[in-house]
């Protein structure tokens, strides 16, 4: 995949929690206009290894000078969101994959209701400026813990006015989601980003509703979880990879040389997916997008979020 | 690079010939003496300086009048162009895609000057010029999509991604191959394809929306296919099937090195930026017989390939009334011995 080199030309402390980052190319070069709803892979080089996470683009997809990203400090982060928010200064370095859309407004839809909660704001940012160039229809609800960590809330709510909607968990305000889709009217769609509880929710709602599945649109990229080293046979290449402790097994993949294509690195995409040859202990799935049939069957892993317990897994790579 | 358009008809007297230098760079698909279906796709990158892959967009001598001959088969049947509504962001991704490469590649005959927003297009061999807002569809005489469609070669359809599939939901074709199916507005991926013999049932398709699926912005994509075709006709569409159908029926050994082609077509894949759409351009380049065989080695591999292709395909691409005429006019060129891997011509 190509990748440009960035260097970050602003940050911006947005919320006690949040850094808005502001990335120009290199080598002075425009970058490509992006869809609403895209996102870029990050790659620091964290003593030595190299870490990779996908943020989504918040700018004007049609601003080719510069692309906008925003990091929240993760609790119990392996190390990328600390690194952003920690290391990296006005002037530092950076290198992006190009844009990918795993969120993209549905176009034909009648009307869009976006989701959000936290920094899951983010890719929302960037589709409004698409909802409002081609004149659809939309609402906002956007839910945050307390104002301090209503992220570009105020930006937000001068940009749409009536359209947007705010809830405050802390003044006691809480975003009702099965009456929000009640009141749509047939072929409008709904996006939501955010922690998984509410993603969750609006499924679940979506469904009693008896709204179509392909109405409904959600982003969960999964922090990869860490869990106890395992080691991997990979049977194209030959050899036997360890994956320690703090490392994803795609990390481990890269670091030996041998890393398959990714994109998402959240487990969305299926991009990743490996087969697997055979098997002596557990697979412990965290992705969004094999089957439960295929989960439970042993045969596929999503390197970029899944880990194992065993002493003998032979990957077909 | 200096262009001479030609003056020639794709119709009725079939004036279309290739200069010497056009069959030099003729896009020969055949690297060995078996041909496979397979979906063969490669990165789109720059091949060698005056081959057809020098540029992402190759315009060639044939140019003005093959444009010329779209624009007489749109005004018969204006439904050769046609987009959905909610395609428009792929339209303007579309009409920069093209004019950017051309401007860019071809910079004597195409100019695109910006001011902010505000551009200005200049098509010289067509003679056409306009400035336009970007993204304003009432700054131009017709939708973006028809008004660049119209001035490049081959057709050109537009996917939309959605539902875990791809829709093609604009396009502009006019000289589909005759096996191809025809095509309808806001038909899915699967609906599309469907008429590949073999290809459905063992997965191929799958893998290939997967594939078009993934595909990144800034690596566009292509492969190469191909057929044949009576006469240098570019519409060979289903609907006009009486128009050029019964040639077939007509086909000797005295006429089929002027009249049978071989139809190569360079099927190119790009990401669109705003609308994660996917432009899929077919551009097909026509050589006669007479005009492959210039280079022996052609013919001689040709042959072998027509020789030994398979029932099914030779059904698919429609060649089993005019194929034993054509390997035995080819026959003439092989002598049996070996050749060497690759398309080169020499
Ligand atoms: S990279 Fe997307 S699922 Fe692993």
């Amino acid at each position: 995949m190509s990748t440009v080199n960035v260097r970050v030309a602003a940050i911006e402390q947005v919320t006690p929690l949040v850094k808005h980052f502001t990335l120009v190319r290199e080598d002075g070069q425009a970058f490509p206009p992006f869809s609403g709803g895209s996102h870029v892979v990050v790659a620091m080089d964290i003593g030595g290894r190299i870490h990779r996470n996908a943020y989504s683009l918040m700018g004007a997809p049609d601003d080719t000078q510069a692309y906008h990203i925003s990091v929240r400090r993760q609790e119990r982060s392996r190390g990328g969101s600390a690194y952003m928010h920690d290391n990296v200064a006005e002037g530092s370095v950076l290198q992006i994959t190009m844009p990918v859309n795993l969120f993209q407004l549905i176009r034909m839809g009648r009307k869009h209701v976006l989701i959000a909660g936290g920094i899951g704001i983010t890719p929302f940012m960037s589709q409004l400026h698409d909802l409002k160039r081609n004149g659809f229809e939309y609402e906002l609800h956007y839910a945050f813990r307390s104002p301090e960590h209503g992220a570009f809330s105020a930006q937000l709510k001068s940009e749409c006015g009536e359209r947007a909607h705010f809830y405050i968990d802390s003044l006691g305000q809480q975003l009702d989601i099965p009456a929000v889709l009640s009141r749509q009217p047939l072929g409008t769609h709904v996006y939501v980003c955010g922690p998984a509880p509410m993603v969750n929710a609006v499924l679940e709602a979506a469904r009693e509703l008896g709204w179509p599945e392909n109405h409904v649109h959600s982003e969960q990229f999964t922090a990869p979880p860490m869990g106890d080293a395992f080691k991997v046979q990979l049977a194209k290449s030959n050899m036997e990879v360890e994956v320690t402790a703090d490392m994803t097994l795609l990390e481990a993949l890269e670091t030996a040389g041998v890393g398959p294509d990714s994109l998402c690195r959240g487990g969305a995409c299926g991009r990743c997916e490996l087969d697997v040859l055979e098997l002596d202990g557990e697979i412990f799935h965290h992705d969004h997008y094999l089957s439960d049939a295929e989960k439970s069957s042993g045969k596929k892993i999503l390197p970029c979020v899944s880990r194992a317990r065993c002493t003998h897994m032979l990957l077909d790579i | 690079m200096g262009l001479a358009f030609k003056e020639e008809t794709f119709r009725d007297d079939y004036t279309y010939r290739n200069s010497l230098d056009a069959i030099r760079r003729f896009p020969f698909p055949f690297p060995e003496d078996k041909y496979m279906y397979s979906v063969n796709i490669e990165p789109h990158v720059k091949g060698k300086p005056g081959s057809v892959l020098e540029f992402p967009l190759d315009i060639d001598e044939h140019y003005v009048s093959e444009c010329r001959d779209k624009a007489i088969t749109l005004a018969r049947d204006p439904g050769r162009y046609a987009s959905l509504p909610h395609m428009m962001d792929a339209q303007w991704d579309v009409l920069e895609l093209i004019m950017e490469s051309l401007s860019r590649d071809y910079p004597e005959q195409f100019k695109l000057t910006k001011d902010g927003n505000r551009w200005t297009w200049q098509n010289l061999p067509l003679g056409i010029e306009n400035t336009f807002t970007f993204g304003d569809r009432s700054s131009l005489p017709m939708e973006p999509f028809e008004y660049v469609g119209r001035q490049i070669q081959g057709d050109w359809v537009i996917l939309d991604q959605r539902e875990g599939t791809l829709f093609a939901d604009a396009g502009i074709v006019t000289s589909q191959a005759d096996w191809s199916l025809a095509f309808d507005v806001g038909m899915s991926w699967h609906q599309w394809h469907a008429p590949v013999p073999r290809a459905t049932e063992i997965g191929v398709m799958d893998r290939a929306l997967k594939f078009m699926m993934n595909l990144q912005l800034g690596e566009p994509v292509r492969r190469l296919n191909w057929t044949m075709t009576l006469n240098p006709r570019l519409d060979t569409s289903p609907e006009n099937y009486p128009l050029w159908g019964p040639d077939r029926n007509h086909i000797t050994l005295d006429n089929a090195g002027d009249r049978v082609h071989l139809r190569v077509e360079l099927q190119t894949l790009f990401r669109l930026p705003r609308s994660n759409g996917i432009v899929f351009s077919i551009r097909c380049y026509l050589i006669s017989l007479n005009e492959l065989a210039t280079y022996p080695r052609w013919a001689k591999r040709f042959h072998r390939i027509l020789k030994d292709l398979h029932p099914d395909l030779l059904e698919y691409k429609g060649l089993t009334k005019f194929h034993a005429t054509a390997v035995e006019w080819l026959s003439r060129y092989d002598d049996g011995a070996p050749l060497d891997i690759g398309t080169h011509p020499e």
